[in-house]
C-alpha cells in the first residue's frame, strides 16, 4: 500500500487506522511554533528590557523554557499538539495510539538536539524518509507517532444520481475506490473520468464514455446509503 | 445483516457514545450545556461494544463512511480510556527518594565509563597545565584566557565583581548554558554513543585546562573556592548525562536479542529518567553557582568544606538512597 497509514492494535482486539504526517506539514508546524516562540520572546523582551540585569535573567530563563519545555508541555497538556501542530491539524501519540505523557514527550523533544544536526533537522529528515511511519530519531527513541487529527469524519460530496446496487459484494477497498472516484469525478474532465471508469469493467459492464462514469456515480450513491 | 438494519439497531448506542465523547472533550464552558446521557462508569462497557461494532462493520464490508465514523469514535474513546493517569506528586517524591539513585546504580558500568571519559582528561589536563601553563594557548582563544584570568584575579574582592542582579542573571545563564550542554551530551548518544563521548572528552579537556592554568598562574585560591560549591552537582550532572547518552548508544550497538528499534525504546525510558535527575542537578548547580559561589564573605576553607560536604552527600545519596525498597 502506498497510503501513509499506521495500524495499531488496542486491548479490545481492534485495529485502529491512523494517518501519519509527513515531513512537510511537520516542518511547517515547526516554523509556526518558531514564530510563536519568537513573538513571546519579543513581548517578554519589551517588558524585561526595563529591568536591566534582572530582565536579562528573565529573558534567558524564558529562552530556556521555550526551547526545551514549550513543545513537551503542549504535547502533554494540549491534546498532543503544540500550537503549530494544532494549526496544521497534527497531533503526537504513543505508538499504541494513547496520548503522549511526559516521559515520551521529553524524550522526543530532548532528542531534537540530535535531529537538528548538522543543520536544520537534516538527520531528522533522513530518519523520517527512511521508515514507513515518518519517525525522526526522537520519535524512534520515544516510541511516538505524529498523525493527522481527524475530529469529525470527512463527509463525502458525491454527486446525486439514482442509486444502483452493485452486481456483487464489493470489498472495503473496492468500495472506497468507487467512492473516491465519484467524489473526484466532478473535478476531472469528462474524457479522463470516462477513461478511469472504463478500467472498472466488471462494474460498468461494458459501458463506455459518460455512461461508465454515470454508472460508477450511481453505484457510489448506493454505497453511501441513498435509496 | 444489511447495513441499514445494523445502523438502525445500533445507531442509538453509537449516538450516545458520541455525545459522551463530545461532553468530555468540550471546553469547560460548553460542558454544562452539552447533554450527557451516559454515566462515566458505563463508558468502558459501551466502548467495548463500539469496538465490537467496528470489527463487525469492517468484516461485513459495510460502507467506508460508517467504518470511518466508528474508527474515529473508537480512537477518541481509546484516548480517553487509556490516556488518563494520576498521582503525580507522590511519584515525584518516590522518584527522588528511590527510583533515581536506584537507576543510577543499575547503570553503574555506564556511569563509571562516563566518569573515566570526563574526569580522565580533566585530571590529566590539570596535571599537564600545572607543569606547562603555556600549553593553554594551544587550546583556548587568548581573549578567553584573559577573561578567565581577570575573573579569578586574587585582587578582586568578589569574583567578577557582581552585584545581586548580576547573580540572578548568571543563575539564568548557567541554567541555559549548562543544561544545554547536558542535553546535547545525552541526545548525541543516539549516534552510537559517539556524540556523548565527544562532548564528555571536550568538556573534560576544557574544564581541566582552565583549572590547571589558573592554579599554575597563582589564581588557584579564588578559582577553587568559587567552583568548589557547585562542582559536585554540575560535574555529577554532566557524568550522568553522559551515562544516559551511552545507554542510548549502547542499545544501538548491542541490542541483546531485540531489534535495534525495540532496544532503543527500552533504553530510552530509563535514560530519560536519568536525564530528569540530571536536569534537576544542573538546576541546583546553577543556583549554587549563581548565589553561593560568588560570595567572598566566607574564607576559602569554609567554601572548600561546603564543596566537599556536597560531594559526600551526593556520593552517599547515589550509593544508598532507596536501597531495600525493592525498586
Amino acid at each position: 500500500m502506498l497510503d501513509t497509514t499506521a495500524r495499531i492494535g488496542t486491548p479490545e482486539g481492534i485495529e485502529l487506522t491512523l494517518r501519519v504526517a509527513g515531513p512537510v506539514p511537520r516542518a511547517l508546524a515547526w516554523v509556526l511554533d518558531l514564530l510563536i516562540r519568537a513573538v513571546i520572546l519579543v513581548i517578554i523582551g519589551l517588558g524585561a528590557g526595563a529591568l536591566g540585569q534582572f530582565g536579562a535573567a528573565i529573558m534567558m530563563l524564558s529562552m530556556f523554557l521555550l526551547e526545551w519545555l514549550y513543545p513537551a508541555w503542549f504535547e502533554v497538556n494540549w491534546s498532543g499538539a503544540t500550537p503549530g501542530k494544532r494549526a496544521m491539524g497534527l497531533m503526537v501519540l504513543h505508538d499504541d495510539g494513547t496520548p503522549v505523557r511526559w516521559s515520551a514527550a521529553l524524550t522526543r523533544n530532548l532528542l531534537r538536539a540530535l535531529d537538528f544536526l548538522p543543520f536544520m533537522y537534516f538527520l531528522g529528515y533522513c530518519a523520517m524518509v527512511s521508515n514507513r511511519d515518518f519517525k525522526r530519531l526522537g520519535d524512534l527513541a520515544a516510541d511516538t507517532l505524529v498523525v493527522y487529527r481527524e475530529e469529525k469524519p470527512r463527509t463525502l460530496k458525491i454527486p446525486e444520481a439514482p442509486p444502483v446496487a452493485p452486481p456483487f459484494q464489493m470489498s472495503a477497498a473496492e468500495q472506497r475506490t468507487v467512492l473516491d472516484f465519484a467524489e473526484r469525478s466532478a473535478r476531472l474532465t469528462p474524457e479522463r473520468s470516462a477513461e478511469l471508469a472504463e478500467i472498472a469493467a466488471s462494474l460498468t459492464a461494458g459501458r463506455s464514455g459518460d455512461a461508465a462514469t454515470g454508472r460508477l456515480v450511481a453505484l457510489a450513491n448506493h454505497l453511501i446509503g441513498r435509496r | 445483516m444489511r447495513q441499514a438494519v445494523f445502523e438502525q439497531r445500533h445507531g442509538e448506542e453509537i449516538g450516545r457514545f458520541e455525545r459522551w465523547l463530545e461532553h468530555k472533550q468540550a471546553g469547560r464552558r460548553d460542558r454544562t450545556r452539552a447533554v450527557n446521557a451516559l454515566p462515566d462508569v458505563e463508558m468502558p462497557a459501551v466502548y467495548r461494544r463500539i469496538c465490537q461494532l467496528l470489527a463487525l462493520a469492517r468484516d461485513r464490508q459495510y460502507s467506508p463512511d460508517l467504518v470511518d465514523r466508528l474508527n474515529q469514535l473508537v480512537l477518541r474513546g481509546h484516548h480517553l480510556l487509556y490516556g488518563a493517569r494520576g498521582g503525580h506528586s507522590a511519584r515525584v517524591l518516590r522518584f527522588l527518594a528511590a527510583d533515581f539513585p536506584g537507576m543510577v546504580r543499575d547503570e553503574w558500568r555506564l556511569v563509571v565509563a562516563s566518569m573515566v571519559l570526563f574526569f580522565g582528561p580533566l585530571l590529566a589536563m590539570i596535571a599537564a597545565l600545572i607543569a606547562h601553563p603555556d600549553f593553554i594557548y594551544h587550546l583556548l582563544d587568548p581573549r578567553h584566557i584573559a577573561q578567565f584570568q581577570e575573573m579569578y584575579d586574587p585582587a578582586n574582592t568578589r569574583v567578577g565583581m557582581r552585584d545581586a542582579d548580576d547573580n540572578v542573571m548568571m543563575f539564568a545563564y548557567y541554567i541555559w548554558n549548562n543544561v544545554k550542554i547536558g542535553f546535547q551530551t545525552f541526545a548525541t548518544g543516539m549516534a552510537f554513543g559517539l556524540g556523548t563521548i565527544f562532548y564528555l572528552l571536550s568538556n573534560g579537556l576544557t574544564i581541566g585546562a582552565v583549572a590547571g592554568y589558573l592554579t599554575a598562574v597563582g589564581h588557584g585560591v579564588p578559582f577553587w573556592s568559587f567552583v568548589s560549591g557547585h562542582s559536585a552537582m554540575e560535574l555529577g550532572a554532566i557524568v550522568l548525562s553522559g551515562a544516559a547518552g551511552l545507554k542510548l548508544g549502547g542499545a544501538l550497538i548491542s541490542p541483546r536479542g531485540l531489534s535495534r528499534k525495540a532496544a532503543l525504546v527500552a533504553a530510552g525510558r530509563p535514560a530519560v529518567k536519568i536525564m530528569y535527575g540530571a536536569a534537576l542537578m544542573f538546576l541546583i548547580a546553577a543556583f549554587i553557582e549563581g548565589f553561593w559561589s560568588p560570595l567572598k564573605t566566607f574564607p576559602p576553607s569554609t567554601k572548600y568544606a561546603v564543596g566537599l560536604a556536597i560531594w559526600l552527600i551526593l556520593l552517599l545519596y547515589f550509593l544508598f538512597a532507596g536501597r531495600g525498597r525493592g525498586t
